[in-house]
């Protein structure tokens, strides 16, 4: 009876297998068209889509289907659809290459669009000129791989963002590209994710843009040449680690803008030729370590708000400015930093310079009360009063200091 | 004319204070890129030299020579050679001694240390620079028969713009900070060549901090290529009016 | 050769020649003199193009000499204390005038010989005495055989031997018929050289004669005495 049983068991097993089957669509195969084929699918089937272009309009996924493209078919919206949705738990979309989404500011259409879904994987998809790359809504457990989303956005208004996360949970946003997009990843009530090795460049606003999305973590990634950089904001216990943050030219865009952070390490980052490397309003508790600040106009801009902060360890190399403020008050810890701009000496050679550093240079804090000085900058006069000002400091707060600069650039 | 220009350069390159200026202009080059680990420093070095040493020197050396120089202007004068002609042979004369002393000081470890656009740029204005303050030197000295009070303009001009044209910029800044002044303050700086100079150089080598803030509207200008242009007419105008009037007043001088 | 046509000059308030009218014609020899500070050396600078006259008209030639630097080539002029660039050799002076002038003429090399100035070439300007510096001044005036010759007190600071020299250099060109114009406190020196005198005191001409008039009609036999007695026959008439 036992074996009777286990064998049962067994071809239940071999019965599920057999169940799972592929449908193949393609000019030449007789399915036609995805619509019929997923309808036609049950769970756990394959639906593996030959080299062509589809326009179907809206592709609706409501089982778990493993839903696979050979050769990237193309799924085109004819700029009025949605070109996928899913809408089951533990979707697989592979292999796709999704253009021309609809256009809408109401709906937010999107290339591929997740909904209050759990284990939906996204990986190794083309989307180009979409209005939205891909939205998770509501997801969780969700893996975003290997895409590579392109559009061609000129102003902020009339593109979506690329990655975008609205109210999710356990996300892992890894390896993407993403260019021509407004934000390049999009995080808003997100929480315990992980964005992991993409490339976000040429977006017309952010590279990466995250709110109220705590308990993230951020690695090894790439944000060039966007609008205005990076801005996170109004978030607990972020984790920057080993990010680039290159080129982000222009009035008002950071490499990476702080706004109302608490407990999050900022470490192992570099920060290269922005127009300003942080910029941080209202950051608390944060630790700014082994990070490099380099040919950046503001190495760091740090508002008053900020406080308790700890910024031990990195490279100022090259920036024009290397901090500024907009008050007196310092309620900051500087510690350990190498700052190129340093002229002290170090008689015991144990690598420290004996006299303290003051990286607030008067012409920093004069450009910060009016910009227009910026005119005078490198001027022999200028150089004079900071020469003057660092000897005998009465505009910048005194309290503003490394009390131990290191005499070497550290290799990070 | 040829011959008065070879006459005149090849007697400034024996004088020993050329020469001089020229081994001080290197060393400072060489010492600041090979000392500095990165050569952004050794830039800033350099761009002090161009805002501080270069003009200094042309203009103290123009206005000494020319003072030390009025035995020969008064010989060459009793000469059948039109007085238009000396005086362009000075000048030229003269600035090419300053341009090739700070090309070969400065221009050379530049294009080694840094051939890129802040090299060259930096190579250019100096040029410029050193031709102006020649020309500066002209209009000065030309204004007084007395050597002393003759140095005592040439320092008085260069004070005025390496430090006093600068501090009434400042001042006007912070005076008139409510008003949006921003676009004035870049016609003011058409005022002074080495503010014009300056700011070339900037738009360079810290061009990251000049896409922020109020950066953007300079840059906005200087930046173009048409404020490129006009930048260097206007360095060219600092050249051409000093010494076009410094020559009108030669041609009516009494010797 | 020469004609000056109501010269006037001021030097800020200062007036320096009044309403000065001369002319001078080739193969004359003349002496400008008169006492310190009566405008002889602008009147000669004026005539060099040196000092641009106030009003009037300086021609040389029927033409205008204002604004004009050509007419140079065929003047030579010794000044009064020769000014040249303290670190240039005698050599290099003599060659750099020659590089200047750029002419092809016959130089006129008589005076380098006379003064035997070749042992000296290669000795900086600076080094030179103030009789040396007048022997180089005198051989650029006269190098490029010029039809006009200015010599602003040209031995004073010569050695008499030098002097003697220079004095038989002038009575040749004379004699070549060239235009000499001289000026000169030491009226003694003069008397075998000159043929016309001009006189002047307070930026204006006081007279201008020809030696023989000047002789005549003050009964002297030297142009020295000649003028004293003129002059003090003035100041009697002034004192009555």
């Amino acid at each position: 009876m036992k074996k009777n049983l286990f064998l049962f068991f067994l071809f239940l097993l071999f019965s599920s297998f057999l169940h799972a089957k592929v449908i193949e669509v393609g000019a030449n195969k007789p399915m036609k068209s995805i619509k019929k084929a997923i309808a036609l699918a049950k769970i756990d089937d394959t639906v593996l889509v030959y080299n062509g272009v589809y326009k179907e309009g809206n592709i609706v996924i409501d089982k778990k289907i493993i839903f696979i493209g050979k050769d990237y078919p193309v799924l085109d919206g004819q700029k009025k659809y949605e070109v996928l949705s899913v809408k089951a738990d533990g979707v697989i979309v592979k292999s796709f290459k999704v253009i021309n989404s609809g256009y809408g500011t109401l709906d937010d259409p999107c290339g591929i669009k997740v909904y209050n879904r759990k284990n939906v994987i996204i990986q190794d998809n083309i989307l180009d000129n979409n209005f939205f790359g891909i939205y998770i809504q509501n997801g969780t457990k969700c893996i975003v791989k290997n895409n590579k989303i392109k559009a061609y956005g000129k102003q902020e208004q009339l593109i979506g963002n690329g990655i975008h996360c609205w109210k999710s949970d356990s996300i892992q946003i890894l390896a993407n590209t993403i260019s021509g997009h407004r934000d390049g990843i999009y995080f808003e009530f997100v929480t315990n994710s992980m964005v992991r090795r993409n490339i976000s460049i040429h977006n017309s606003r952010y590279g990466l843009h995250f709110m109220f999305s705590n308990d993230d973590a951020y690695i090894s990634n790439v944000f060039k040449n966007n609008g205005a950089g990076v801005a996170v904001m109004y978030t607990h216990r972020v984790k920057m680690y080993n990010n680039y943050f290159l080129e982000n030219w222009g009035d008002s865009a950071y490499g990476l803008l702080l706004k109302e952070i608490t407990d999050s390490n900022i470490i192992g980052n570099h920060f290269n030729e922005n127009t300003s490397g942080i910029h941080m309003e209202g950051i608390t508790r944060t630790r700014i370590e082994k990070n490099v600040f380099k040919a950046n106009g503001w190495g760091m801009n740090i508002q008053a708000s900020c406080m308790d902060n700890v910024i031990k360890n990195n490279n100022f190399v090259g920036n024009t400015f290397d901090i500024s403020t907009n008050g007196s008050l310092v309620l900051n810890t500087f510690n350990s930093n190498y700052w190129d701009k340093y002229e002290g000496y170090d008689l015991n050679k144990d690598g420290v310079g004996d006299v303290p550093y003051r990286p607030l240079s008067l012409f920093a804090v004069l450009t910060e009360r009016n910009p227009s000085t910026m005119l005078l900058f490198r001027s022999f006069m200028i150089t004079l009063l900071d020469k003057s000002e660092k000897i005998l400091p009465s505009i910048t707060p005194d309290n503003f200091i490394d009390k131990t600069p290191l005499m070497h650039s550290m290799s990070l | 004319m040829n011959r008065i220009i070879k006459i005149i350069f090849l007697d400034i390159l024996k004088n020993k204070i050329v020469l001089a200026y020229t081994l001080i202009l290197a060393l400072l080059s060489w010492s600041s890129f090979g000392l500095e680990d990165n050569s952004a420093k050794g830039l800033l070095t350099i761009l002090n030299v161009i805002l501080f040493t270069v003009p200094l020197v042309s203009i103290l050396f123009a206005t000494i020579y020319l003072y030390n120089s009025s035995e020969f202007i008064e010989l060459l004068l009793s000469q059948p050679i039109k007085r238009k002609k000396i005086w362009l042979s000075l000048f030229l004369g003269l600035s090419l001694s300053m341009v090739a002393a700070f090309f070969i000081g400065t221009g050379i470890p530049l294009l080694i240390n840094a051939p890129d656009s802040v090299g060259i740029m930096m190579i250019v204005v100096g040029c410029l620079i050193s031709v102006i303050f020649v020309a500066l030197a002209f209009l000065g000295s030309i204004l007084t028969r007395d050597k002393a009070k003759g140095i005592g303009i040439a320092i008085m001009i260069w004070l005025y713009f390496a430090l006093l044209f600068d501090g009434m910029v400042l001042f006007l800044l912070f005076q008139l900070s409510d008003y949006p002044i921003e676009k004035a303050m870049v016609a003011v700086t058409a005022l002074s060549p080495m503010d014009l100079a300056r700011i070339q150089i900037l738009l360079q080598l810290d061009v990251s901090a000049m896409m922020g803030y109020t950066g953007a509207i300079f840059k906005d200008f200087f930046g173009t290529s048409l404020g490129l242009i006009m930048s260097f007419m206007l360095l060219c105008l600092w050249v051409v009016i000093p010494f076009y009037i410094s020559l009108k007043k030669f041609k009516n001088k009494d010797l | 050769m020469i004609e000056i046509k109501n010269i006037y000059k001021k030097f800020g308030k200062l007036e320096v020649l009044k309403d000065i009218n001369l002319s001078f014609k080739n193969g004359e020899c003349i002496a400008l003199i008169g006492p310190n500070g009566c405008g002889k050396t602008t009147l000669i600078k004026s005539v060099l193009g040196m000092v641009i006259p106030s009003k009037g008209d300086i021609l040389v030639d029927q033409k205008s000499i204002l604004k004009k630097y050509k007419y140079r080539e065929q003047i030579g002029y010794m000044p009064q204390i020769g000014r040249y660039p303290d670190y240039m050799t005698v050599g290099q002076i003599i060659e750099m005038i020659k590089k200047i002038r750029n002419s092809d003429q016959e130089l006129d090399e008589d005076l380098i010989n006379a003064f035997e100035l070749e042992k000296i070439f290669d000795k900086q300007m600076r080094t030179l005495s103030g009789g040396t510096t007048q022997k180089v001044s005198a051989i650029l005036a006269f190098l490029f055989n010029p039809d006009v010759l200015i010599l602003d007190e040209p031995t004073a600071g010569l050695d008499p031997l030098a002097s003697e020299i220079l004095k038989e250099k002038i009575i040749k060109e004379r004699e070549k018929g060239k235009l000499i114009l001289i000026t000169s406190h030491l009226l003694s020196e003069l008397d075998d050289m000159i043929s016309q005198i001009i006189f002047m005191q307070d930026g204006k001409v006081h007279f201008h004669k020809t030696i023989a008039d000047l002789l005549e009609s003050t009964n002297e036999q030297k142009i020295s005495k000649a003028i004293a007695k003129i002059l003090k026959s003035e100041s009697n008439e002034q004192n009555h």
